[in-house]
């Protein structure tokens, strides 16, 4: 199974990343899949190494995921990571994609919150598009060299 | 899965080091970081513990350059590997697109690394990916140990016991000094860019 983004895709995305980016004063957006391969960024990201970031995210996630499981819980739904100036908000959009807000104390978790959820339906359909639409392809097995 | 962005024209690609605890998975992403030059490498991060050992996983993006006009990044990654960090190794191999497995050649190992690969076939399956179909090359390590005191098993014994059944790729290798490292990627590189064109081909004219 292979994941395509056409360039259509990336623009739906982007569409409501902006507007996440440009109502909340967040400075970047990261969307990237659970396995930890970057989709997409917006914002201004300039100085951070988003490949690993994404990996380290993707992983991050998945072993919060795993200690909600072992408490009884499906998944926390608030992830958050707070520093001195950078602040993080994980949250993830349907079953394959997280989505890493990163902002500074010139807004607040709040608002990043309430900006996301606003969007989070109509960006959760482009995603189920990509991922579930038909658009992977199966394959049949391939052939083992000899 | 190999994730194909068309507005981008790049294919990521993601290859994860499997093997016993000490088996030298991290070794080898070290001398690849050390030898690649930093246009075609990104940064290498490691989330271990103080004693080397890996606590969650080693990670290191790589600029293979141009198939077909798209740009080709792997993105390859360890596991822990001792036993009970099982979980851990479950989350690495989300979305894994081809594997090396290194063996470790000293005699004492014999019975992990046997271990390590039904562990690795039992949690491929679970992804509902099989061992013998997935691109997997096999790389016996440390076999400059054989110049020292060490006990080595022969490579016809390594073979017999992990891939008599597998038949795939396999090499001898001294992560430490580097022999076999990139005869390794290379194989495991051209497994996972040819089953990612096979599927390029198959979709590139219906989206681009």
């Amino acid at each position: 199974m292979n994941i395509i983004v056409t360039k259509e895709d990336l623009s739906k995305i982007n569409f409501y990343l902006n507007k996440v980016v440009s109502a909340s004063l967040a400075h970047s957006i990261l969307l990237i899949d659970r396995s930890g391969q970057l989709i997409t960024q917006y914002g201004n990201t300039l100085d951070i190494d988003v490949l690993s970031l994404s990996a380290l995210t993707a992983a991050n996630f998945g072993a919060t995921a795993e200690i909600a499981k072992m408490l009884g819980e499906e998944e926390f739904t608030l992830l958050f990571h707070k520093g001195r100036s950078e602040n993080v908000y994980f949250t993830a959009i349907g079953d394959h994609v997280i989505l890493v807000t990163l902002f500074d104390d010139r807004t607040s978790l709040g608002l990043i919150r309430l900006r996301i959820n606003q969007i989070s339906g109509d960006l959760s359909n482009v995603l189920v598009s990509i991922f579930e639409g038909g658009r992977t392809v199966p394959l049949g097995e391939p052939e083992r060299r000899s | 899965m190999p994730f194909i962005n068309f507005s981008k024209d790049e294919i990521q690609c993601k290859i994860v080091y499997y093997g016993a605890g000490f088996c030298g998975k991290t070794t080898n992403l070290q001398y690849v970081f050390n030898q690649m030059n930093e246009e075609s490498r990104g940064k290498m991060v490691s989330i271990d513990t103080r004693g080397d050992r890996t606590l969650f996983f080693d990670f290191l993006s790589l600029n293979l350059g141009k198939i077909r006009g798209f740009d080709i990044r792997v993105q390859l990654y360890t596991v822990p590997g001792q036993v009970h960090y099982d979980a851990t190794r479950k989350l690495v191999l989300k979305g894994v697109d081809g594997v090396v497995f290194v063996a470790d050649s000293l005699k004492v190992q014999r019975k992990k690394n046997i271990e390590s690969l039904i562990n690795l076939a039992k949690n491929l399956a679970e992804k509902g990916v099989s061992i013998r179909t997935i691109p997997l090359v096999i790389q016996y390590n440390k076999r400059d140990l054989g110049e020292t005191d060490s006990e080595l098993l022969p490579l016809e014994v390594l073979e017999k016991d992990l891939n008599s059944m597998l038949k795939v790729p396999s090499f001898p290798g001294s992560a430490l000094k580097g022999t076999g490292v990139f005869e390794t990627l290379r194989e495991i590189s051209k497994l996972v860019v040819k089953d990612v064109s096979r599927k390029i081909m198959l979709v590139d004219q219906q989206f681009k």
